[in-house]
């Protein structure tokens, strides 16, 4: 049966290739080309071979930046794995309200970064909230800035992150929930196994996919954190500018009619590179067994070659 | 009742179970393990009302800082905003912050402008989306894993990465400091067009063939049996994209330059960080940022919610 012409899918398809390759594909084949050279705006753009990648090595705003971002990821992963989970186990079973409950914990994903950075920057100034909270208690004589020293503001702005991660990871991990069946829980806690143990021998081997897939989708978010840090350092990066993030680097290189366009290209290069890395493990954790399989035949193939060789030898 | 009891208890009684349920009808269904219930899904009373706490404080931690931003909005210039413990409700509420916050930055025009792009975005993803979508589920074509391909690809790459080259893509187009440089790179988003195709999949083809039959062409189709099938999709990538256009700041903050043509989001961070001067007129702007995006979600959380569970990997 003829259902269409033969172009109408091509047709239809088309805008969405062509969006794809003019704002996704060509611009990251421009960033691979421009990060060999030093284009900057209003000049003729020269080939420099590896020079960017060398001047990176001996940038030591590239070293505070690479910091940063990899403590980000550091800290943000094993929090947001399993505080989402343990949240998402508590509004899992079915009470009253319970709903109520799970939209009001998604009201921090919804907001824009913006605007929960700026209510944080209040709490957390020298004269907010935190501090008097702090002095209430009595647990500092005066105030904290935690604002202006490098690690109290990017430990804020980590906070900030989880605290606006939560709920979103929540939802992920409620759905996965739905599926580890009650009566493994059930035959576990006949068999005599607490709730610690249940926890760690049942939910969590049960949501063991999402889970990979939450820390990879973490690590590959917090590496491209910049909104929290920037708003909380008012664009600034911190004192002297050692709490900036990769992207926040990348887009204060870029700017202006001064902007060094080839060395940014050369940071998101790196950073492209980085953001595979958590792909890759999990490609590989996903894929041991195959893996390990095919270096079985291949040391096998390798065997046989050899008695093969030492026998034709031996003829 | 502990585990060790409940082990040796366990067969009678659910046996008791049993000829309970026989007996009466399961009308009585408590949210918490009565005595005697080998549920062990389910808390205890004294449990339960320990999960009703945390879930309390947990709530308390996720909107203190919305509330106390709000209640700050509505706060007079004498009133303190910092104190400890925090007094939420004003004593002397007045509008005059918001009345500030006009004065000061054009708001109305930059959530006009925000407004715009998101209804922009919502309408060009939905429908290059579809159609995209469309073909790709459903129709068979040559040079088809090419097209899925390039798409796919694409979701590896943060945009972050290609921020620089995409800045020189929209300048070259001549759209640099206009709001059409923010709207269009958004425009067809890879991954709505692969929830869009995963949607489309579940048409039964029978149903298109018989369209087909009926002599109904392409268009026909997709109006009257397509849509109607993917409109559960539809609403979840038009949410998605709105509020993923709402919220967005790295990129506007890129493309914009000129203060008169901010999108929300970079005006908040231009009051906050050029007009420091009163927390509480900068707490009235984030409101006035904030309120639309809580109402839109409270509408709309049903399908919001079933969207995260199924699409699972957007943010």
């Amino acid at each position: 049966m003829k259902r269409q012409r033969w172009f109408t899918p091509y047709l239809l398809v088309l805008p969405a290739v062509i969006w794809v390759l003019v704002f996704a594909l060509w611009p990251f084949l421009n960033t691979v080309v421009l990060a060999f050279t030093d284009a900057r705006p209003l000049r003729p753009v020269e080939f420099i071979g590896l020079e960017n990648f060398a001047r990176l090595f001996q940038d030591e705003r590239f070293g505070y930046a690479l910091t940063t971002s990899l403590v980000y990821v550091v800290v943000c992963v094993p929090l947001l794995t399993f505080l989402p989970l343990l949240l998402a186990m508590l509004v899992h079973g079915k009470i009253p309200g319970i709903g109520f409950f799970r939209t009001t914990y998604y009201f921090p994903v919804i907001a824009s970064a913006v605007v929960v950075a700026i209510v944080w920057e209040f709490l957390f100034s020298g004269s907010g909230t935190i501090n008097a909270a702090l002095k209430f208690f009595g647990l500092a004589d005066r105030p904290i800035e935690f604002l202006s020293d490098r690690w109290l503001l990017i430990f804020c702005a980590i906070g900030l992150t989880v605290w606006k991660g939560l709920g979103y990871y929540m939802v992920v991990y409620l759905a996965a929930l739905g599926n580890v069946g009650r009566e493994l829980h059930e035959a576990a806690a006949m068999d005599g196994a607490g709730a610690w143990r249940r926890f760690w021998s049942v939910t969590v081997p049960g949501v063991r996919g999402p889970m990979m897939l939450v820390s990879v989708l973490i690590c590959v978010g917090a590496m491209r954190v910049f909104t929290e840090l920037y708003v909380l350092s008012h664009g600034s990066g911190g004192p002297g500018g050692r709490a900036m993030s990769l992207v926040m680097m990348i887009q204060s290189m870029g700017k202006g009619l001064n902007g060094q366009i080839g060395y940014a290209s050369a940071i998101s290069l790196v950073l492209f590179l980085l953001t595979l890395v958590p792909l890759a493990v999990v490609g590989i954790l996903n894929n041991r067994e195959a893996i390990a399989e095919m270096r079985a035949t291949r040391r096998a193939a390798k065997i046989t070659r050899g008695i093969r060789i030492t026998q034709g030898a031996a003829r | 009742m502990s585990i060790r009891e409940s082990r040796i208890r366990e067969p009678r009684l659910r046996e008791s179970r049993i000829r309970e349920s026989r007996t009466t009808a399961p009308s009585r269904d408590r949210p918490y393990r009565t005595r005697g219930s080998a549920d062990i899904m389910k808390p205890s009373l004294a449990g339960l009302i320990g999960k009703y706490a945390i879930l309390v404080v947990i709530l308390g931690v996720m909107v203190f800082p919305f509330l106390w931003q709000l209640s700050t909005s509505f706060k007079g210039a004498t009133e303190n905003i910092y104190d400890f413990p925090p007094t939420l409700i004003p004593q002397a509420p007045t509008l005059d912050n918001f009345g500030e916050v006009f004065r000061t930055i054009p708001v109305l025009d930059y959530a006009w402008h925000s407004l715009l792009v998101g209804v922009g975005t919502v309408i060009t993803n939905v429908l290059f989306a579809t159609i995209g979508g469309y073909a790709l589920g459903t129709m068979k074509f040559r040079g088809k894993w090419i097209v899925l391909a390039i798409i796919f690809s694409t979701l590896l790459l943060p945009g972050e990465v290609t921020l620089t080259s995409q800045y020189l893509t929209v300048k070259s187009l001549g759209l640099a400091n206009t709001l059409w440089g923010v709207f269009l790179p958004g425009a067809i988003g890879a991954i709505n067009v692969l929830l869009m195709m995963a949607a489309c999949r579940m048409i039964p083809p029978d149903t298109l063939d018989a369209a087909t039959i009926d002599g109904a062409n392409t268009m026909q189709r997709l109006r009257h049996i397509v849509w109607p099938n993917v409109r559960g999709m539809v609403s979840v990538v038009a949410l998605f994209s709105f509020i993923g256009a709402w919220d967005d700041f790295l990129w506007p903050l890129v493309v914009l330059s000129d203060p008169a043509k901010y999108t929300l989001t970079v005006g908040m961070e231009y009051l906050s960080s050029n007009f420091a001067a009163n927390p509480r007129v900068i707490a009235a702007g984030t409101m006035i940022a904030l309120v639309p995006i809580i109402i839109l979600f409270a509408v709309l959380q049903k399908q919001f919610f079933k969207g995260v569970e199924e699409g699972s990997v957007k943010g």
